[in-house]
């Protein structure tokens, strides 16, 4: 098992946290997309709630503003009838670590269950976990630029829901690499999931050293890296990267990483696009394409319940029971 | 007080003197190896059969904490580490609070560690005024202090002309400068070598290119002004292959390596290990391998510890947040020794690294054993296994990534001055 790996599971050797895609294995993820297959027609139903995590609680601990992704976890957890606490805590980054760890120390002694983690800084959430008692589990809800692992899952979660396997698959990804943990959590599962074509398209100021490591391919040409390919996902380019020294400008990434209409008739027919969200639409994506016949991102929205539901339960429903109780 | 080391092995890397004999101090002095003088009869025999007795080491650089920072470390906890480690001379960087950039501070520091009795101190004056880089100190002044060694810290002197006529000035009083030669712009916010681990990891990055291009710029002045200078703590084997080139050529400039930096490299980091967290990062397994090679070729003449003692808190953070530095004075000379066992390095090599060639850089007359040299010895078993347990460290400081190393060296005493500052089990 790889360090990166070892850190998720108990000693039982039981998923305990689910902080990276990292070095998971094959099995583990499928188990994960199998068990949120299980879960998409609770959110068809009218009674939206199975009583999976009923007297669990479940702490969203967001250092970094996010709506969208937390209320998600908010959905995800109440569906498998949780007890939710949303927790926007602040803290200045000067400040040492403890910071962090007194904060969870004094919401684990409230006999929380799972922590549900977002902050700006890379391995906030192996550092809790590392640190978090028995029976405590930690969700990695995305940690500076290393690891968005439940978007990634959900990513491919659409993914097997639209091509149904990955081995013959070839996908690019587009964008920021450089600063964005959703790639680098998609790279290790689609890796592991078998996909042998995958591509990483963007400037060379946005694709982070040595990243063939992790087994992909670089494209600086997006019409190269498009070609062929059957899934293309779009990054989310923050604006702050346009202050002219990684990118020029807006219309400069454009016109040569804006996934157009023309450029999407370079990849397969059949090819869909995905994008982690919020778009910025004529910047990363034309509107055209976003709405388009092949774009899932909505999908992507709806089966992020479902995956996120699955991997509460995995954790909460394996670790859980050498918990506390 | 008279003192013979009896029947240990007396290394000497200067004169390349190594012989099983008896050493004999008087007056803090070495007063013969061998046959006692004529009248000499010791107040004390130390057994130093089956032990190595070699200069006390110089350690290029550390901190000790005060003042300023006494809440991480004390200057009599950093000292006793020392002394535990084999460390008789300490060089003390001039990043303090406040820092030593005045006559003053070197003054106040000297009687502290004075006053300690234990290890003796080198402070090093700082370049320019509070370390802003922007100007010029009184180096006359500092000189006239006994700080004959500047340097700016880890602060980089980011305006190249200030940075030329530092240089310039401190060539006019003779002086010697320590580098520290990052980039800042290239280091900006980043806690990490540029690789394969940080691309993993997604932290901002300190690429090779800081310490190669801020090399260069100062080899660049160095040429124009003639200064001595010395790279205290390079990290990257472009550079230390680039200060091998300017010594070919003539340039009166030596090369330096922490320990750590030959026993690490990137991938030690793993999964946001904040102990591998250190300035200048550690580089690759190339990187590291080269320096290996450099050290023992002589291309890098010094290995120091760059001692920084944390408490506990610094360390339990997010990567780019926790502090760097490793406390690991006390682990210099066995970390440097375990390089001896694992064939990297000649014996010899490895304590002139320790010992001779930084005094001969810092131009102090220590390092050396031989009649009438000042008696600041280490004492040491070479094979003596012992393993680093965090909480068996005398510094105030518990962060070390070689916690559950296995050493094989330890030192059983530390002589300065002729008196005994240290003994195991004492």
């Amino acid at each position: 098992m790889t360090p990166e790996a070892s850190v998720q599971y108990d000693e039982h050797g039981r998923l305990r946290h689910f902080l990276t895609t990292e070095g998971l294995g094959r099995e583990m993820l499928s188990e994960i997309l199998d068990v949120a297959a299980s879960f998409i027609s609770v959110g068809e139903r009218r009674i939206k709630k199975v009583p999976l995590l009923h007297g669990k609680t479940v702490v969203n601990l967001f250092f970094e503003a996010s709506t969208r992704t937390r209320t998600t976890f908010e959905i995800a957890a109440k569906r498998l009838s949780a007890d939710v606490i949303n927790m926007n805590a602040t803290r200045l980054s000067t400040t040492k670590g403890e910071s962090v760890l007194d904060t969870v120390q004094t919401l684990e002694a409230m006999h929380t269950d799972m922590f549900v983690v977002r902050d700006k800084a890379s391995g906030t959430a192996h550092l809790i976990a590392r640190h978090a008692p028995r029976g405590v589990s930690i969700i990695n809800a995305g940690d500076g630029r290393h690891a968005h692992p439940t978007q990634a899952m959900l990513d491919m979660f659409t993914i097997r829901q639209q091509k149904g396997v990955f081995e013959p698959l070839t996908v690019a990804i587009t964008g920021d690499v450089l600063h964005s943990r959703v790639a680098r959590s998609q790279i290790h599962a689609l890796r592991q999931l078998g996909v042998s074509d995958l591509r990483v398209i963007g400037p060379a100021t946005l694709l982070p050293t040595e990243i063939e490591k992790l087994g992909v391919k670089t494209f600086y040409n997006m019409d190269e890296g498009v070609e062929g390919a059957d899934v293309l996902i779009m990054l989310r380019l923050q604006m702050e990267r346009m202050d002219g020294q990684l990118l020029p400008g807006p219309e400069e990434y454009f016109r040569y990483y804006g996934l157009t209409e023309r450029r999407l008739k370079r990849a397969k027919p059949d090819a869909i696009v995905m994008h982690p969200g919020p778009m910025n639409r004529g910047l990363e994506i034309a509107s055209s394409v976003a709405d388009g016949p092949q774009s899932v991102i909505l999908t992507q929205v709806t089966n992020g319940i479902a995956v996120r539901m699955a991997i509460m339960a995995k954790l909460l429903g394996d670790a859980g029971r050498d918990g506390r109780e | 007080m008279n003192v013979t080391l009896h029947g240990g092995r007396v290394i000497d890397p200067a004169s390349g003197l190594d012989t099983v004999a008896d050493l004999h101090i008087r007056d803090q002095h070495v007063a013969a190896i061998g046959v006692a003088p004529d009248g000499f009869t010791a107040d004390e025999t130390f057994d130093a059969s089956g032990l190595v007795v070699a200069p006390g080491l110089i350690d290029m650089q550390a901190r000790l904490r005060e003042p300023g920072e006494d809440h991480t470390g004390s200057m009599e906890a950093e000292l006793a580490a020392a002394v535990r480690g084999g460390v008789t001379t300490v060089c003390v960087p001039p990043d303090t609070y406040p820092p030593i950039d005045t006559p003053a501070m070197a003054h106040m520091i000297r009687q502290r560690v004075d006053a300690s009795g234990l290890a003796r101190v080198f402070p090093i004056g700082a370049l320019t005024v509070a370390l802003e880089g922007e100007r010029l100190t009184d180096m006359g002044s500092l000189h006239q202090a006994g700080c004959t060694v500047l340097s700016n810290g880890d602060r980089a002197i980011e305006n190249t002309l200030v940075m030329r006529r530092a240089l310039q000035y401190a060539s006019t009083f003779d002086l010697t400068v320590l580098l520290n030669a990052q980039d800042p712009w290239l280091v900006g916010n980043g806690c990490i070598h540029e690789g394969e681990i940080a691309t993993r990891l997604g932290l901002p990055v300190i690429p090779e290119a800081a310490e190669t291009v801020g090399v260069a710029r100062d080899l660049a002045l160095i040429e124009t002004t003639g200064i001595r200078a010395h790279f205290g703590c390079l990290s990257s084997a472009r550079a230390v292959a680039m200060v091998a080139d300017a010594r070919r050529r003539g340039l009166p400039v030596s090369a330096g390596v922490t320990v750590h930096h030959l026993h690490l490299c990137e991938s030690d980091v793993g999964v946001f290990n904040t102990y591998c967290k250190v300035m200048p990062p550690l580089r690759g397994m190339a990187d590291r391998d080269a320096l290996r090679r450099a050290v023992a070729e002589g291309v890098v003449a010094t290995i120091c510890s760059d001692h920084q003692a944390h408490g506990k808190d610094a360390k339990l953070a997010p990567f780019s947040e926790a502090a760097s530095g490793i406390a690991g004075i006390e682990t210099l000379l066995a970390l440097a020794l375990n390089l001896v066992r694992d064939g990297v390095l000649e014996l010899r090599t490895a304590l002139a690294a320790l010992t001779v060639n930084p005094a001969r850089i810092l131009g102090i007359d220590r390092g050396s054993i031989s009649t009438g040299s000042v008696a600041d010895l280490c004492v040491f078993d070479p094979d003596s296994p012992w393993t680093l347990r965090d909480t068996g460290l005398t510094s105030r400081g518990t962060n070390t990534p070689f916690k559950d190393t296995e050493l094989h060296a330890r030192v059983k005493a530390t002589l300065v001055a002729g008196r005994f500052v240290f003994r195991d089990g004492a």
